[in-house]
């Protein structure tokens, strides 16, 4: 066989592999959600020991979709606990996030409809994420790096029939939020965020306190008092200030903050910022293209429908609409909400 | 050993048609997903000839050395006008020496292509476009390169663009060259970034043609070392259909090049033509009438050296249009004989020597145009001093230095 023909034989095939390079799903990752053994019932999302549930004051919209979350950190270590930013956590850590929707939101009877758990795995590395997208079957959920966009439909609480496109993101899209700086964070597990009460199967505990009896949460101050907590935005016993604020800083903050990837609009939403316009009262946008919604600033105090911030919140517009990820329709009540802040707002 | 030649003879001809059918179809969109999401060091993402519709964003993260290749920009489209998720066409975050290549992205709903936090990005004959006509619900920006050093964009085209269409924001060590903008708001932009080369462009009808601005309230405070040289910039008379909110919305038509509270800029050997509102304007950020909360801003523009371009323009009136627009009818009044350099003539009294005379190293040169007609519009007193004196302009500032970039993507 003549050399040249070797190489030529050698040229196409390469060729092919450099146009067809199709990304195996990378065996350092494990395909399907079950082989990693969380939940002793992984279809009803029933942890075995070890996994502990929690959830949030405020937590992220997602489409409305329902979410349950679970933590695992390695056997005798623990999280150092802190004030102000997302808790470090163990090398070996897993935080597990299930999205779901209830077919009938008014009869819990009838089922779920699991879409996609979420892992964040704290690696020697660093932290990675990894969509696992459930089978029709919802038997279990198989890692798909590039995401996928569902159409679904449910019922909702007021018995209305509900539609959408689910967007699962791919893998660099869950970057998108969890970037800190250089860094992929957690954004959860911080101590405003968890500092509630969950209803535990040995009964009603606040979380952070459980997750010291469980060994896992070191460094917990014993005054209570000296640990932020975040609204419950529809808590209608916390300010109106409080509950805009901690809505905003758990949907916007983990961009809109100094090392977060929104830093180049210059406008800051979490919940440390005390600066008004850093906050966005009275500030211009920098580059919000169409997003101002001919619109001069972001807030405008006094007048919800002339700040940049609700619009962005209304429209579902994908080259408007905010935040950017994970959302494709408005969040009615938590655009409510903000109206009334800036309203109220001298 | 003739069967042995045969049977060689066959294999390569089933793999020649076999790549021939293989690489005649499209990889779908899951495919370009993964290729986008999977990107190793040193690959290179190869999307053949043809026109892809695309429902979401294709997001390149921490890639090294990675070559985004199409097949020539009229023959690898991805069309995003059905969009459903993703503020751009295609993102590139945190990455390293990035090539984009031969390749049109086209009526996204936001950006076209946006790279951010990168160091050595490339775009060579790439076109970001928005089909149609120009219309305010067309994305910000076509090329847009933020947060980003050592960027090139050689012989690209961006078309629509509702802000800019190639936007440089944030960023440093820049050169941008053989490219041509037209119906965008404005057609290059570079915005608080620093060492800037922009050279051998065209731009045409547009808002603004080329334009350098300062902004407050952003991280990369400060922009400067910026050298237009040897560009085409005419017809920029289109009607500003940007958004409101955005300060590019502020840019009248007819601007040829603005400069905005920037320091050290050189404008050389550009040929300037027919901006019917003013050829080159320099102004301070109290021009578009906006407060200023951030107090490290410097607002005023400095430095700047403007010679040996060639200015013309046909006999007609400025814009009447938007606050600038009244501001010709009503206060400067030039009729049709429109001076082609314009000069708020705010200036930062702080810097005055004893004599009340602005030092060397800070002034506005003006010097060895073709045609060089100028104003001083006396904008701090209300326009009442509107002056053609260009006897304080009449100096040069030392040449900047080139800029010159590393790890561009281009070897």
């Amino acid at each position: 066989m003549s050399k040249k023909l070797v190489y030529v034989i050698l040229g196409i095939g390469v060729l092919i592999s450099v146009s067809y390079k199709h990304i195996e799903e990378k065996p350092k990752y494990k395909n399907s959600l079950s082989e990693y053994g969380f939940f002793s019932d992984l279809a009803n999302q029933i942890p075995n020991e070890g996994v502990i549930p929690y959830n949030l004051n405020t937590p992220l919209f997602s489409d409305y979709a329902y979410k349950k979350r679970f933590i695992a950190v390695p056997d005798g270590k623990a999280i150092a606990y802190n004030d102000s930013v997302s808790f470090e956590m163990p090398v070996g850590t897993k935080i597990i996030k299930t999205f779901y929707y209830p077919l009938d939101e008014r009869k819990p009877e009838k089922g779920n409809l699991l879409m996609e758990t979420r892992l964040l795995i704290h690696e020697e590395d660093g932290w990675t994420a990894l969509p696992y997208i459930w089978n029709d079957e919802q038997t279990d959920a198989y890692l798909s790096l590039a995401g996928d966009l569902k159409p679904i439909t449910w019922v909702n609480k007021k018995g209305k029939k509900q539609k959408l496109d689910y967007l699962i993101p791919n893998k660099n899209q869950c970057k998108g939020c969890h970037i800190r700086g250089k860094e992929m964070k957690p954004i959860g597990p911080a101590a405003r965020h968890l500092n509630k009460d969950y209803n535990y199967k040995d009964g009603i505990e606040n979380q952070l306190k459980y997750w010291k009896e469980q060994g896992i949460l070191a460094n917990l101050p014993a005054d209570f008092t000296a640990i932020p907590q975040n609204a419950l935005w529809e808590d209608l016993s916390s300010t109106l200030n409080l509950r805009a604020r901690s809505w905003l800083d758990i949907n916007c903050g983990h961009c809109h903050s100094p090392q977060g990837p929104a830093n180049t609009s210059g406008l800051f939403l979490d919940i440390h910022q005390t600066d008004p316009y850093k906050f966005g009262i009275l500030k211009p946008p920098v580059a919000a293209g169409r997003g101002s919604g001919d619109r001069a600033y972001d807030i405008v105090p006094g007048k919800p429908d002339q700040s940049i911030l609700v619009y962005r919140m209304e429209e579902n517009d994908p080259g408007i609409r905010m935040p950017e990820i994970g959302r494709t329709i408005a969040h009615k009540e938590g655009l409510q909400l903000i109206k009334e802040w800036i309203k109220e707002m001298e | 050993m003739k069967i042995m030649k045969t049977l060689t003879h066959l294999l390569t001809l089933s793999l020649i048609i076999f790549s021939q059918v293989v690489l005649a179809q499209q990889p779908s969109e899951n495919m370009l997903q993964n290729m986008f999401v999977g990107a190793e060091p040193g690959d290179t993402i190869y999307i053949p000839a043809g026109e892809y519709n695309l429902n979401r964003s294709l997001w390149l993260d921490e890639g090294k050395d990675v070559l985004i290749l199409g097949d020539g920009m009229d023959e690898t489209v991805l069309s995003f006008s059905d969009q459903k998720d993703g503020a751009e066409g295609i993102k590139v975050t945190n990455s390293n020496n990035i090539r984009i290549e031969s390749l049109t992205v086209q009526d996204t709903k936001g950006d076209a292509i946006k790279v951010q936090e990168t160091d050595g990005i490339a775009f060579i004959n790439v076109k970001a476009e928005w089909t149609g006509k120009p219309d305010e619900k067309n994305g910000a920006y076509g090329l847009y390169p933020v947060m980003c050093s050592n960027v090139l964009i050689d012989q690209c085209e961006a078309v629509g663009a509702s802000d800019a269409g190639i936007y440089v924001g944030q960023s440093k060590d820049i050169i941008v060259k053989n490219s041509v903008a037209h119906h965008n708001v404005a057609g290059i932009e570079i915005e608080n970034s620093l060492n800037a080369d922009v050279f051998d462009n065209l731009a045409y009808e547009n808002t603004g043609g080329l334009l350098v601005f300062d902004l407050p309230g952003l991280v990369q405070k400060k922009g400067g070392n910026v050298r237009l040289f040897n560009n085409e910039v005419r017809d920029n008379n289109y009607k500003n259909f940007a958004p409101k909110g955005n300060i590019v919305g502020k840019v009248p038509p007819g601007t040829g090049v603005m400069i905005l509270a920037t320091n050290n800029v050189e404008i050389y050997g550009n040929k300037i033509t027919n901006n019917k509102t003013a050829g080159t304007a320099i102004i301070s950020y109290y021009m578009t009438e906006e407060p200023i909360s951030d107090t490290t801003y410097y607002p005023y523009p400095t430095a700047i050296n403007i010679h040996d371009n060639e200015y013309s323009r046909e006999r007609i009136r400025a814009t009447f249009k938007g606050r600038m627009g009244k501001l010709f009818r009503l206060k400067l009044k030039f009729g049709k004989d429109v001076p082609h350099i314009i000069y708020d003539g705010i200036i930062d009294s702080k810097l005055l020597t004893e004599s009340g005379n602005m030092p060397d190293e800070s002034k506005i040169c003006i010097r060895n145009n073709k045609n060089q007609t100028f104003a001083n519009i006396d904008a701090e007193n209300d326009f009442k001093n509107i002056s053609d004196d260009l006897s304080n302009h009449d100096c040069t500032q030392s040449p900047l230095s080139s800029a010159s970039l590393k790890n561009s993507g281009d070897e």
